[in-house]
C-alpha cells in the first residue's frame, strides 16, 4: 500500500511536470507573446516597440532557460534596464529580485501576474479560497440529495419511483451549468425576483440571496451523475443473498436498507464523488464568469483572455494537482472502504 | 413604429406549421421502424421501451431539423432588420408579413431561425467529431490492451496526460485565435485525420490478404477515399473543391477530438482487457491468427454494445462542450448560430430580456437528453441479450 502510493506520488509529479511543459510551451507561442506586449503596452505601438517590451521583460531568453527559472532550478535573471544598463526588477509590481536567485516554484515563488499586476500567490489564494466555500456548499447539497435519490431509486428496482427519479437524473446530466444558469437565472431572479442573478456581492458577504443560484447551478448538472452511480451500485446490493437472508429471518424493508444495503451500496458512489472533481473544476469557471463570482474559475479565464502566463501556469498546476489527488484519493479511499480490494 | 404581435396560441401553431417537413420526416421513419422493428435488431428494440422511443424520437427530430433548416426557418440567421431589434415573441416583420416566432436577439435577428440553424452546426461537429474520437482511441487503445506491457504504459500516461487537463484550460491553449497562424491545429489535424486511414486499411488488410480480388479494390477505395478527404480537411487542396473546411471550424475539431479520444482510449483498453482472457481469442491464437487480426475481427466485435452507447453519450457530451465554446467565444464566430454562442449573447442580457435566451438553451438540453435517453434504452436492451 505504501508503495503503491509512493509510486502513484510520483506519476503524479511527472504528469504536473510534463503538463507545465506543455501549457509553457502553448503560452508561450508567438501570437501569444504578442498578444501579451499588445496588452501590456500603450494602444498603437509599433512591431519595435512591442519586440523590445518582450526583449526588456525577458520573454526572448531561451525557451529551457525560462521554464527552469519559473520552476526553481536555474536562477531567475533580473533584466537590463536600457535607460541605465544596471539589472532592474523585471515587473516592479512584484519585488522581482535584481540579483540572480533561485525563486521558482519549488521555492515557493509562482511569480508575478501581469494581468493583476501583483505576485501570483497574492491572487491565486484568496481565488481558490472563493473557491473551496462555493465547493463546500456544492458538495454539502450534490452528495445527499444524489445519494438520496439514488438510493430511493435502487431499492425497488423498476418500480414507479425508480422510473420517475432515473428520468430525471438523466435529465439533469443533459443539463450543462450554462444551460441550467440561465435556466435558473430566469425562472427564480427574472421571473420569481426570489434570488439575485449575480454573486458579485458574494466577496463582501455570503447570504442566501446571492449564493443560492451559483451553488444548485452547479450541483445539478454532478446530482444526476451520481445518482445513477448510486443507483446501480443500489441495484446491485439489494440481489445479494445476504439481502434475501435478512429479508428471510424477518427484519422489515426499511431495516434491511438501512442496516445491511446502505454501506455496501455506498462504496461505488464514493469514487465517483471524488472523480467528479474534474467535472466540477470546469462547471466552476463557467457558474463563475455567469454569475460574476471572484474565485479561481473566474481568475482562471481572465489569465486565459489576457495570456498572462505566470497566472496561467499557476492554475493549471493548482488544476492538475486537484485532479490528480483527487483520482490517488479515489484509488487509495476504495481499497480501504472495500477489503475485497487489493492495491498493488 | 409600434410592431404589430400574433398571439400565444398563433405562435404555437406557426411553430409546428414550420416544422412540417420534420414531422413528415419523422412519420415516415419512426412508422415505418416501428412496422419492421422485429427485423432492425438492436435499434429495432429500442422502440420496446417508452424511453427508447423517447431517445430516438428527439434525436431524429433534431437530425431533420439540421437536414430541413433552410425550409423551416423563416429567415437569414445573420440578416439583421433594424426595426426587429429586441422585439418580443411573436412580433410581425412588417415587409414580409412574416412573424418573429421567438421575438428578436439584441442584434435584430430572429430567435427562431437561429435556433434551427445552430442544429446544422452542432449535428455536423458534434458526430464527425466523435466519431474521429472513436477511431483514434480504438486504433491506439487496442493495442494498448492487447499487448499490454510499454506500449500500453506510455499509451495510457499519455492518455491520463490529457484527461488531468481541466478541459476548460485546454481549450482556452488550442483554441484561440492565435493559434490558428501555428502549425499546431495543422499538424494535430494531420495526424488525427490518419487515424482512419490507417484504421480501414489495417483492417482490409487482416481479413482479405490472401484474396486479392477483393484487397486490392477496398485499399485502393479506402486510400482513395481517405486520401481525398484528409486532402481537403488539413491541407485545404481538395482537387475537386467539394471538401472544404473553415480554419477555425478545423480548429474546434481538432481540439473537441484531442480532448475526448482518450476517454475512448481507457474504455477501449478496458475491454479490451477483459475480452482478450476469452476462449474465443485463445482459438484465434491457436489458428495463428496474426494479433491485429485477432483485434480488429475478434474483439473489437464483441466489445461493440458498451462502444455504442459510449458513443450516444459521447456524442451529447460533445454537444455540451461545443456549448461551453461558444459560451466562452472561442473558436466559432461571434455571429455564429450555434446554441453556446446564442446562450451567451442571451446570457449578458438576461436582466432586461430573457425570450432570447429560452429557445437555445432548450434546444441543447433536449437534444442532450435525447441522446443520454438513446444511450440508456441502449444499454438496457443491451443487457438483456
Amino acid at each position: 500500500m505504501f508503495t503503491f502510493i509512493i509510486r502513484r506520488i510520483g506519476t503524479i509529479l511527472l504528469t504536473m511536470l510534463c503538463l507545465t511543459l506543455v501549457v509553457f510551451f502553448l503560452v508561450n507561442l508567438e501570437p501569444n507573446l504578442k498578444k501579451l506586449a499588445i496588452s501590456q503596452t500603450e494602444m498603437h505601438t509599433s512591431a519595435e516597440q512591442l519586440e523590445s517590451w518582450l526583449v526588456d521583460h525577458g520573454y526572448r531568453q531561451n525557451f529551457f532557460a525560462r521554464y527552469g527559472q519559473w520552476l526553481g532550478v536555474l536562477p531567475k535573471q533580473p533584466v537590463t534596464d536600457p535607460a541605465t544598463g544596471k539589472p532592474a526588477q523585471r515587473f516592479s509590481f512584484c519585488n522581482d529580485p535584481t540579483t540572480p536567485t533561485f525563486s521558482g516554484v519549488l521555492e515557493g515563488d509562482f511569480g508575478c501576474s501581469t494581468k493583476f499586476k501583483t505576485t501570483v500567490a497574492a491572487k491565486l489564494f484568496p481565488a481558490l479560497g472563493a473557491t473551496g466555500i462555493l465547493m463546500l456548499c456544492v458538495l454539502g447539497v450534490m452528495v445527499p440529495v444524489s445519494l438520496l435519490i439514488g438510493i430511493l431509486a435502487g431499492m425497488r428496482e423498476g418500480s414507479r419511483t425508480d422510473r420517475v427519479l432515473s428520468v430525471a437524473s438523466i435529465a439533469s446530466t443533459a443539463t450543462p451549468e450554462y444551460v441550467s444558469g440561465v435556466i435558473f437565472t430566469v425562472i427564480f431572479a427574472s421571473w420569481l425576483g426570489w434570488l439575485n442573478g449575480s454573486a458579485a456581492s458574494a466577496s463582501q458577504g455570503i447570504t442566501f440571496y446571492n449564493f443560492t443560484l451559483p451553488v444548485i447551478t452547479l450541483a445539478i448538472y454532478g446530482i444526476g451523475y451520481i445518482a445513477r452511480m448510486t443507483r446501480a451500485s443500489m441495484v446491485e446490493v439489494m440481489t445479494q443473498q445476504y439481502i434475501r437472508t435478512a429479508r428471510l429471518k424477518g427484519l422489515s424493508f426499511g431495516n434491511v436498507v438501512v442496516k445491511h444495503a446502505l454501506r455496501n451500496a455506498l462504496i461505488a458512489p464514493f469514487t465517483v464523488i471524488m472523480l467528479q472533481f474534474p467535472w466540477l473544476l470546469t462547471g466552476v469557471v463557467i457558474v463563475e464568469v455567469m454569475f460574476r463570482y471572484q474565485g479561481f474559475g473566474y481568475t482562471l479565464v481572465e489569465a486565459a483572455g489576457n495570456n498572462d502566463i505566470d497566472l496561467l501556469l499557476g492554475c493549471s498546476l493548482v488544476s492538475v494537482f486537484i485532479v490528480l489527488i483527487t483520482q490517488l484519493i479515489s484509488d487509495v479511499g476504495y481499497a480501504f472502504l472495500n477489503p475485497r480490494i487489493r492495491v498493488q | 413604429m409600434q410592431a404589430q404581435y400574433i398571439g400565444a396560441s398563433a405562435i404555437i401553431l406557426e411553430v409546428l406549421w414550420r416544422f412540417w417537413p420534420v414531422w413528415v420526416a419523422l412519420a415516415i421513419v419512426m412508422g415505418s421502424s416501428f412496422i419492421y422493428k422485429k427485423k432492425l435488431a438492436l435499434y429495432g428494440q429500442l422502440f420496446d421501451s417508452g424511453v427508447g422511443i423517447a431517445g430516438v424520437f428527439i434525436c431524429l427530430f433534431w437530425l431533420f431539423t439540421a437536414i430541413f433548416a433552410s425550409t423551416i426557418s423563416p429567415f437569414d440567421p445573420l440578416g439583421q432588420i433594424p426595426i426587429m431589434k429586441d422585439t418580443l415573441p411573436g412580433a410581425i416583420e412588417p415587409q414580409s408579413g412574416l412573424a418573429y416566432l421567438f421575438g428578436g436577439d439584441k442584434l435584430a435577428r430572429d430567435v427562431f431561425s437561429r435556433m434551427v440553424y445552430g442544429s446544422q452546426i452542432v449535428l455536423i461537429i458534434a458526430p464527425a467529431a466523435t466519431g474521429f474520437a472513436l477511431m483514434v482511441g480504438i486504433t491506439l487503445g487496442l493495442p494498448a490492451g492487447y499487448y499490454g506491457g510499454k506500449i500500453d504504459s506510455i499509451l495510457s500516461f499519455l492518455a491520463n496526460l490529457v484527461l488531468a487537463f481541466p478541459v476548460i484550460l485546454l481549450f482556452y491553449l488550442l483554441v484561440t485565435p492565435g493559434i490558428m497562424d501555428t502549425p499546431i491545429p495543422y499538424a494535430l489535424a494531420g495526424v488525427f485525420f490518419l487515424f482512419p486511414i490507417i484504421f480501414f486499411c489495417v483492417l482490409f488488410w487482416t481479413r482479405y490478404k490472401n484474396r486479392p480480388d477483393r484487397i486490392y479494390i477496398l485499399l485502393g477505395l479506402t486510400l482513395l477515399i481517405g486520401g481525398w478527404i484528409y486532402l481537403g480537411l488539413v491541407f485545404d487542396k481538395d482537387p475537386l473543391k467539394i471538401v472544404h473546411i473553415d480554419p477555425n471550424q478545423l480548429n474546434i475539431f481538432v481540439a473537441v477530438v484531442f480532448a475526448s479520444s482518450p476517454g475512448v482510449f481507457r474504455i477501449v483498453r478496458g475491454l479490451t482487457m477483459d475480452i482478450k482472457t476469452r476462449d474465443y481469442v485463445a482459438a484465434a491464437q491457436t489458428r495463428g491468427e496474426s494479433p491485429w487480426y485477432i483485434m480488429l475481427w475478434e474483439i473489437l466485435p464483441n466489445a461493440r454494445g458498451p462502444l455504442i452507447v459510449d458513443a450516444c453519450l459521447r456524442i451529447g457530451y460533445t454537444t455540451i462542450l461545443l456549448g461551453t465554446l461558444g459560451y466562452f467565444g472561442l473558436g466559432l464566430a461571434p455571429e455564429s448560430p450555434d446554441w453556446g454562442t446564442a446562450i451567451k449573447d442571451a446570457s449578458r442580457l438576461l436582466r432586461s430580456f430573457i425570450h432570447p435566451a429560452l429557445p437555445p438553451t432548450i434546444a441543447l438540453m433536449s437534444f442532450v437528453l435525447g441522446l443520454n435517453l438513446l444511450a440508456d434504452s441502449l444499454r438496457e436492451q443491451s443487457m438483456k441479450d
